[in-house]
């Protein structure tokens, strides 16, 4: 029965509450600049590495792979190592699969893992409305090296994710760095794929 | 004669006291076994308890449509807000979470016994290494942090599995958080009732508690979107419940208009209001007289036996106007009548009976009732106009003169005349051979040979019901795996194993998927396997911090699951009582079902494909391959059908005993094989023609079908019986008199069954369909066939 869908929400046991974020005035030229930029790419093909510093751990764990992008909304990471994992998100439904699993989730539902793969999406796409429906957007630095903050807007959003800085030069994305309320963070490197 | 009126009348109310007495006190059913068997064999008994109160029996699908998706999403997500806290529903979901703290705390407490992990193997250092790598490794992905604070605890990942184990089944589309149809133009959720599919009342208590939790939601969003969203229900309880309201208004309707019809009719003919009220007393006495039977004989009288009875019974009515009219000659008429007529009415009636009686023997508890309330019904309605009537005659009581009514049909009769003999058997013949072969072509696709025929639901509340299923995708109950036993315990034991068997032929894809209870509530045995194999404190300490080796996580940061894991050894086992609470209980008590001495477990099974079959045997195969003796597999649908092919086939070959029988009755009674030729001759010919009619119009006859045809045999035989009289008497017998009787008695049936035509209730319309065409032409026939003869005697 389809009842039983229902406890995927017993997913959602990680509640702490949010930070508040801090105001800052943004160069709302350059930002649309770099929008604009980013919006005219169709696909998008860039390697990762991802690091995780999580205090319940006692060191980083580390995994790398491969993300894809084509508008207008189709984000596909898929991790090689040191496990494979794709993860889908088209429109609001992420579509996880390891080890011949597969779960969806609707996000509606989670708000929570929301900001953790639409921050990426919406920047790729350069959907600054979507951006800001979820976060305050600050912006920093020029069009030839820029970073953008994000800061969620909702409170279940913030209870998942503090702070999304997204580093960037013209239309690249270098480097994703999600905060989260609890201290914990992950850093993502990219950078051209290489891969076949 | 006077003592002997008295005596009539104090015996015929002493019957109706008696009846009136046995009618009051009678139990009623409207539920479904009218169409179950009598004497079911254990899989038509698991079948039987299905239809009536198994989990699809519960299920009610709700659709909200018009006005657009985030209107719809927001009237679902406060429909099933509110409905969550009624007490009727077991559950109600729309793919919304459900943030039960009672679920998570006894998933959680519970994990140990719960998860299909858990064996001796997952607690050495090895298990326990790769088991915390593989949780590590998930947190890695956004979903898998979510998990993260319960790392210290669950260092395993037991809740993670225990979900997926629940979460088997695939979930419908969704959007805005809530389900959709695959076309997106509908917000869906399934709700399933505490009571089950049988019982109309709580399911219509259930509907209407919908259908106000809908008007709220939509008066509450005042977004111009939502202005014109609609609701619309699905599902076995809302079909019965729809079906039991179209059954009691088209039954009221129809008998009042025909009742005002018929009344109207007679009182054209009679002019005379006594005349009417005393013409309906023999079918008044007939339907208290039927019912009474009924209620002796079963115990029970089914409401499918009370809204056709009186139908049948309809011919009745022609016997005080045989009465009335043929005995309006003389001073002293009822006597005359009651040498020159009543023997012809009496064999009619024997005919009908012998017709009815071959209702009796069937499977069928609605069929044998209808056989016994008309045979019953006709002798007592038969016996109050040969007995009663007479003795109620008011002295010079008369009705008008019909007979110029009589002389005009004997007019148009008279082209008839005109041809010879020959050329009028030539034309039955000619007639006879058109519709045999009709039939004869048709008749693969003659009979409807499923369940479905008598169902009042229209084909396209079925289709509108398949879709919202397939867009639900397992909400189907069709196909299941039951396993019986005497204790939940052995059931779920049972269940287990079933479970195993069925497994490999979800990675096959044979079948899609599966449900079953003891996912919700493994079996004592299995959670007492689980508890044992977990180890002591000391063990487990040592075992982990050998496994933790080379994994980024310190030993010391998982003293709560230390803990935990002790704790469970200590604890008591999970018993069905301890669901209670959850939303576990609902899912685990529509999969096991509790009748007298015997338990059953439900594993439905899900295609692999959507709406696709199941491979049957091969499911067979794999209960039987894994020796799981005690499971049985079931498809409701085909089973169903099954059962109603084979009350039809019954149906067919008792109908044609029952010929039989009448046939040996009127060589007996009539002793020519001619006279029985030419009486039966007409009644052949329009059942033939009116089942031919039937079935170049694209009709798929039913079981009604045949009641009707068997009608019109009982009927129509009076019609024949009285042409015969009128060729065979010496007496010169008025034939303008018996012309206009029979157009009487036959306009008041026509009139009858031709409104049930109108019906929407498929059974009344197969009913009305056949009896009125085939009634009037088994009197066009057989007084065609009465001129033949007459002119061949000229």
């Amino acid at each position: 029965m389809q009842r039983i869908q229902a406890f995927i929400v017993l997913c959602i046991c990680c509640a702490v509450g949010g930070t508040p974020a801090l105001a800052a005035p943004t160069d709302l030229h350059d930002l649309d600049q770099v929008m604009g930029m980013l919006a005219m790419r169709q696909h998008g093909r860039v390697e990762f590495i991802e690091q995780q510093f999580l205090s319940v751990l006692s060191r980083p764990i580390e995994s790398s792979g491969e993300l894809r992008y084509d508008a207008p909304d189709r984000l596909e990471k898929r991790t090689l190592k040191p496990h494979a994992e794709t993860l889908v998100l088209t429109g609001e439904v992420l579509t996880v699969e390891r080890a011949g699993r597969r779960r969806v989730m609707d996000l509606h539902a989670y708000p929570q893992v929301l900001p953790f793969v639409e921050s990426i999406r919406a920047t790729l796409a350069g959907d600054r409305k979507a951006l800001e429906r979820l976060f305050r957007l600050d912006f920093a630095g020029s069009v030839s090296r820029w970073t953008l903050t994000l800061v969620p807007l909702e409170s279940k959003v913030k209870q998942s994710v503090s702070q999304v800085r997204i580093e960037g030069a013209q239309d690249q994305l270098l480097r994703v760095e999600i905060r989260q309320p609890d201290g914990d963070r992950s850093l993502m490197t990219l950078r051209p794929s290489s891969l076949p | 004669m006077n003592v002997r009126r008295a005596r009539v009348l104090v015996v015929w109310l002493g019957c109706i006291a008696v009846a009136v007495i046995v009618v009051v006190r009678a139990h009623y059913s409207t539920d479904l076994s009218a169409f179950l068997p009598a004497h079911p064999t254990p899989t038509q008994q698991l079948l039987v308890d299905q239809l009536r109160d198994g989990p699809a029996s519960r299920l009610i699908l709700i659709a909200i449509e018009q006005g657009d998706a985030a209107s719809r999403a927001r009237v679902s997500s406060s429909i099933v807000e509110r409905l969550r806290k009624d007490p009727e529903f077991a559950s109600v979901n729309n793919g919304e979470a459900v943030v039960g703290q009672t679920d998570r705390e006894f998933l959680f407490q519970h994990r140990y016994l719960l998860s299909e992990s858990v064996n001796a193997q997952r607690f050495t250092a090895a298990g326990l290494g790769t088991a915390i790598r593989e949780t590590i490794d998930n947190l890695a992905s956004p979903a898998g942090l979510l998990f993260k604070s319960l790392l210290p605890r669950d260092p395993t990942g037991e809740l993670l599995n225990i979900i997926d184990q629940l979460g088997r089944s695939p979930a419908p589309e969704s959007h805005d958080g809530v389900w959709i149809s695959g076309d997106g133009t509908r917000a869906l959720a399934v709700a399933a009732t505490q009571a089950s599919g049988s019982d109309s009342d709580a399911q219509s208590r259930a509907i209407d508690a919908i259908r106000a939790a809908f008007a709220t939601a939509a008066a509450e969003s005042p977004q111009s979107g939502s202005k014109n969203v609609q609701l619309r229900l699905s599902g076995p309880g809302v079909f019965a419940v729809a079906a039991r309201a179209k059954i009691e208004r088209a039954a009221v309707r129809l008998s009042i208009a025909s009742s005002i019809l018929v009344v109207t009719l007679l009182l054209l003919v009679y002019r005379s209001l006594p005349a009417l009220g005393l013409g309906l007393l023999p079918v008044a006495t007939g339907a208290l007289v039927g019912i009474g039977a009924v209620a002796l004989g079963f115990g029970t009288v089914h409401g499918i036996t009370l809204g056709f009875g009186i139908t049948l019974i309809g011919e009745s009515v022609d016997y005080s106007i045989y009465f009335f009219v043929q005995s309006r000659q003389t001073q002293g008429a009822a006597d005359s009548w009651q040498r020159l007529w009543w023997p012809t009415i009496r064999l009619g009636m024997l005919t009908s009976v012998c017709g009815f009686a071959s209702l009796l023997p069937s499977g069928f508890p609605g069929l044998k009732q209808l056989g016994l309330y008309s045979i019953s019904g006709l002798i007592a309605a038969a016996l109050v106009t040969r007995y009663v009537l007479p003795a109620l005659l008011p002295a010079g009581f008369t009705i008008r003169d019909v007979k110029p009514l009589g002389l005009r049909v004997g007019g148009l009769l008279r082209g008839a005349q005109t041809l010879s003999g020959g050329a009028i058997l030539l034309c039955g013949a000619v007639l006879m051979t058109l519709a045999a072969g009709v039939l004869y072509h048709d008749r693969a696709s003659l009979w409807n040979r499923e369940l479905s025929a008598l169902s009042p639901i229209s084909t396209e509340e079925q289709n509108y019901d398949a879709k919202l299923r397939a867009d639900l995708g397992a909400a189907d109950v069709r196909d299941l795996v039951i396993i019986s036993g005497p204790d939940v315990e052995s059931i779920l034991r049972g269940a287990e194993h079933a479970a195993r068997a069925l497994q490999p032929l979800v990675d096959e894809k044979v079948i899609g998927g599966f449900e079953n209870p003891a996912a919700y509530l493994p079996s004592m045995a299995t959670q007492e396997s689980r508890r044992s194999s977990l180890p002591s404190a000391a063990e487990l300490r040592a075992n982990l911090s050998q496994a933790v080796a080379g994994l980024p996580l310190r030993a010391d940061r998982l003293q709560p699951f230390l803990e935990d894991v002790e704790a469970t050894r200590h604890a008591a086992l999970v018993t069905p009582r301890d669901l209670a609470g959850t939303s576990l209980n609902a899912g685990f008590d529509a999969l096991v079902l509790h009748q007298k001495d015997q338990w059953n477990a439900l594993l439905p099974l899900r295609s692999a494909a959507v709406g696709g079959e199941i491979d049957f045997a091969r499911v067979v195969a794999a209960l039987e391959r894994s020796h799981v003796d005690d499971a049985r597999v079931l498809d409701l649908k085909r089973e169903s059908d099954a059962l109603y092919d084979n009350y039809l086939a019954e149906a067919i070959h008792f109908s044609l005993a029952g010929f039989l029988a009448l046939t040996v009755l009127l060589l007996i009674a009539l002793r020519s094989p001619l006279r029985v030729a030419r009486v039966l001759a007409p009644l052949v010919l329009a059942v033939l023609t009116v089942a031919a009619g039937l079935a170049i119009a694209g009709v798929h006859l039913s079981i009604l079908h045949l009641v009707g045809m068997l009608l019109i045999v009982a009927v129509g035989s009076n019609y024949a019986l009285f042409f015969d009289r009128q060729a065979n008497s010496e007496e010169a017998a008025d034939s303008a008199l018996t012309f206009a009787a029979l157009v009487i008695a036959n306009a008041s049936t026509v009139i009858a069954f031709g409104l049930l035509s109108f019906s929407q209730v498929p059974v009344l319309v197969a009913l009305g369909t056949t009896v009125a065409p085939g009634t009037f032409l088994a009197l066009l026939f057989a007084a065609i066939g009465a001129s033949a003869v007459r002119s061949v005697h000229a």
